[in-house]
């Protein structure tokens, strides 16, 4: 009887702790003049010291005390959640593709989104580069590398990852760039995967899997993942390297117009995502070891930031919905290529 | 149930069994429809389609396989384990009792976690079983491992109690009409048993399908290779193909279903002959 009564127990903690995380974000979303900002994962230590420095500026430019609450997940699975109802004022994805989904699903986001905040909505960009351990044993130097056999190559899952999808685009541009032929890159793109030992549903699990269990010659992730990386366990056992192409991955953002409507928040809502593009928001952003949009705040921060010669995935691979088609849908090319290995 | 018309001491079978219906339409039934109801919306081809492609059919192999023998290793060790804490008294044996529940309540991600280091290249394990050829961490080995470890509790659980009834008079009776020792095991103690194992079975099995949070840490996720039905299932809703994602969730739930009527089919069965040899 005693292991029955466990049994029902536990399904009920189960319900229970459901229930009770749902109020509680439902909780969050309520409160008065707060906005709610929607975003991936590994942007969460960015927008913490975005915050206060935003509720700072707004104080003092209107005297208006705003509260910004801010949610993390995987981007695809946060936009799932507002299209499901959580209130965003605003949404910070990963990808163009999770904002244009709520345009598509609902229209909470305007069709023009794009054109609404300077540089096609995105106020930071970072590139992909290679994070190899201490010393480089390998000798990893370009993208050629790492399809070579004998190398093991850690890259999140382009189905569920946004960043494992820009790992992808960019191993493809750097193959379409160099001969010029969609079946060479596509030759090149599954002898990369073809190295890829674990596939983890995102870019922090790919990170664990090199850096803590000691996995792969090499991982391909975001600089200002590798950047935090090295902040984060010391430059002594890994080396960042920058190859000879990389893709430029720019998280874009929106305002979710039917939710701000709704609240009383769009002045408040656009003053924050303009915050993001003003000096001190740039300045914020280069310190997280991204990309600053605005020319003089990369100057002084210049000496992070390597040169590197990096391409857009809209402007060299066609719209981001084409691509997502082409690619990463089932039955796409990425999956033609995982069921061939 | 068949002759719920006779006379009952306590009153209100009505309105349990009214209560006991609509409350698991509720809990269980209205979500599972759901389901149905959201692959209706498909083609059968469009469907079939989806729910045969090489990779799902992998990952069904994969999550069925390795959680029946999982179930079916649990059964074994289970009953084992409760049978040393029935039988025998030893020192510490509390402590090994708790021990048991300790996989219901970690949250499953942290023992995805903690098993992938235990048994990663570089993990207290993995450092002596990696050199011998053996990897377990990032393969399907590893998946068992995770639907071992969370299945445990439910059969010692519910092997315990029938075995704590179980006299220890009836082995002493057989021994001394002259059964050896694994004529009492199998004709015995293994009989009356076996219902409490096939319950502990079935539940193990159960929650092994489902199973994703440990299993996704230690799997290594590659297609065709150590992807689970459930991490399909999350993919594709990522993709924001809700009509793919309860497609395959439909085809497991049937199965599961099937499998789970099976079993008890048999439980029922044992039981029954059970009571004609008593």
């Amino acid at each position: 009887m005693r292991c029955k009564v466990a049994i029902w127990t536990y399904l009920l903690a189960y319900v229970v702790a459901g229930a009770s995380c749902l109020s509680l974000v439902s909780a969050g979303a309520r409160a008065d003049t707060s906005l709610l900002n929607v975003s991936y994962d590994v942007s969460r230590e960015l927008y913490k010291d975005i915050n206060p420095a935003f509720i700072a500026e707004w104080k003092a430019k209107t005297g208006e005390a705003v509260t910004v609450n801010q949610s993390h997940g995987g981007s695809s699975k946060q936009a799932l959640s507002v299209i499901a109802g959580l209130e965003a004022d605003v949404v910070a994805m990963n990808q163009p593709t999770d904002i244009d989904i709520l345009v598509e699903r609902g229209g909470l986001v305007a069709g023009d989104w794009r054109k609404r905040f300077p540089h096609d909505a995105t106020p930071y960009t970072t590139p992909t580069v290679f994070l190899v351990r201490k010393g480089n044993p390998k000798g990893i130097k370009d993208w050629d590398d790492l399809a070579k056999p004998g190398f093991q190559v850690i890259v999140p899952n382009p189905k569920t990852s946004g960043n494992g999808r820009y790992t992808y685009l960019a191993a493809w541009g750097y193959a379409l760039d160099k001969t010029k032929s969609e079946d060479a890159a596509r030759d090149f793109v599954s002898k990369l995967f073809a190295n890829v030992p674990v596939l983890d549903g995102g870019g922090r699990g790919a990170t664990t899997t090199f850096t803590q269990r000691d996995v792969g010659d090499a991982l391909v992730t975001f600089e200002n993942e590798a950047i935090a990386i090295s902040a984060e366990l010391g430059t002594d056992k890994f080396d960042v390297v920058y190859p000879s192409l990389s893709i430029d991955a720019a998280p874009p953002v929106a305002l979710v117009e039917k939710v701000v409507d709704r609240r009383g928040t769009r002045k408040q809502a656009t003053a924050y995502l303009e915050f993001l593009f003003s000096p001190a928001g740039q300045e914020i952003i280069a310190r997280h070891a991204f990309r600053p949009r605005d020319e003089q705040v990369l100057q002084k921060f210049a000496g992070r930031f390597p040169a590197i010669k990096t391409f857009n995935v809209e402007q060299t691979l066609g719209s981001w919905a084409e691509v997502q088609r082409t690619h990463f849908t089932d039955g796409g090319i990425y999956d033609q290529i995982a069921v061939g290995r | 149930m068949a002759n719920a018309r006779t006379h009952r001491v306590l009153p209100g079978f009505g309105v349990s069994l009214g209560f006991t219906l609509a409350y698991l339409s509720l809990i269980v039934l209205i979500p599972l429809a759901a389901v149905f109801i959201r692959t209706a919306s498909l083609s059968f081809e469009a469907f079939w389609t989806i729910v045969t492609s090489p990779r799902v059919l992998a990952s069904y192999r994969l999550s069925f396989g390795a959680s029946l023998l999982a179930a079916a290793i649990n059964t074994v060790f289970g009953f084992m384990l409760a049978w040393s804490l029935v039988r025998y008294s030893f020192p510490g044996k509390r402590i090994v009792d708790a021990l048991v529940d300790l996989p219901f309540a970690l949250p499953t991600a942290v023992a995805g976690i903690a098993l992938t280091a235990l048994y990663a290249r570089n993990g207290w394990l993995g450092q002596y079983l990696e050199p011998l050829g053996v990897k377990v961490a990032f393969t399907p080995v590893g998946v068992l491992v995770a639907l071992i470890f969370i299945g445990l509790p439910f059969v010692v659980r519910t092997v315990q109690p029938v075995l704590d009834d179980l006299d220890t008079e009836l082995e002493e009776a057989a021994a001394s009409l002259g059964a050896r020792r694994w004529q009492t095991m199998c004709r015995v103690v293994l009989p009356t048993l076996l219902p409490a194992l096939l319950t502990g079975f079935a539940l193990a099995f159960a929650r092994a399908v489902g199973e994703y949070g440990s299993v996704i840490f230690i799997a290594g996720n590659l297609p065709m290779v150590s992807e689970i039905t459930p991490l399909i299932i999350i993919t594709k809703l990522e993709q924001y193909d809700y009509v793919g994602a309860t497609a395959v969730a439909a085809v497991m739930l049937v199965v599961s279903f099937a499998l789970l009527l099976v079993i008890n089919g048999l439980q029922s069965w044992t039981d029954r002959r059970a009571a004609k040899v008593s």
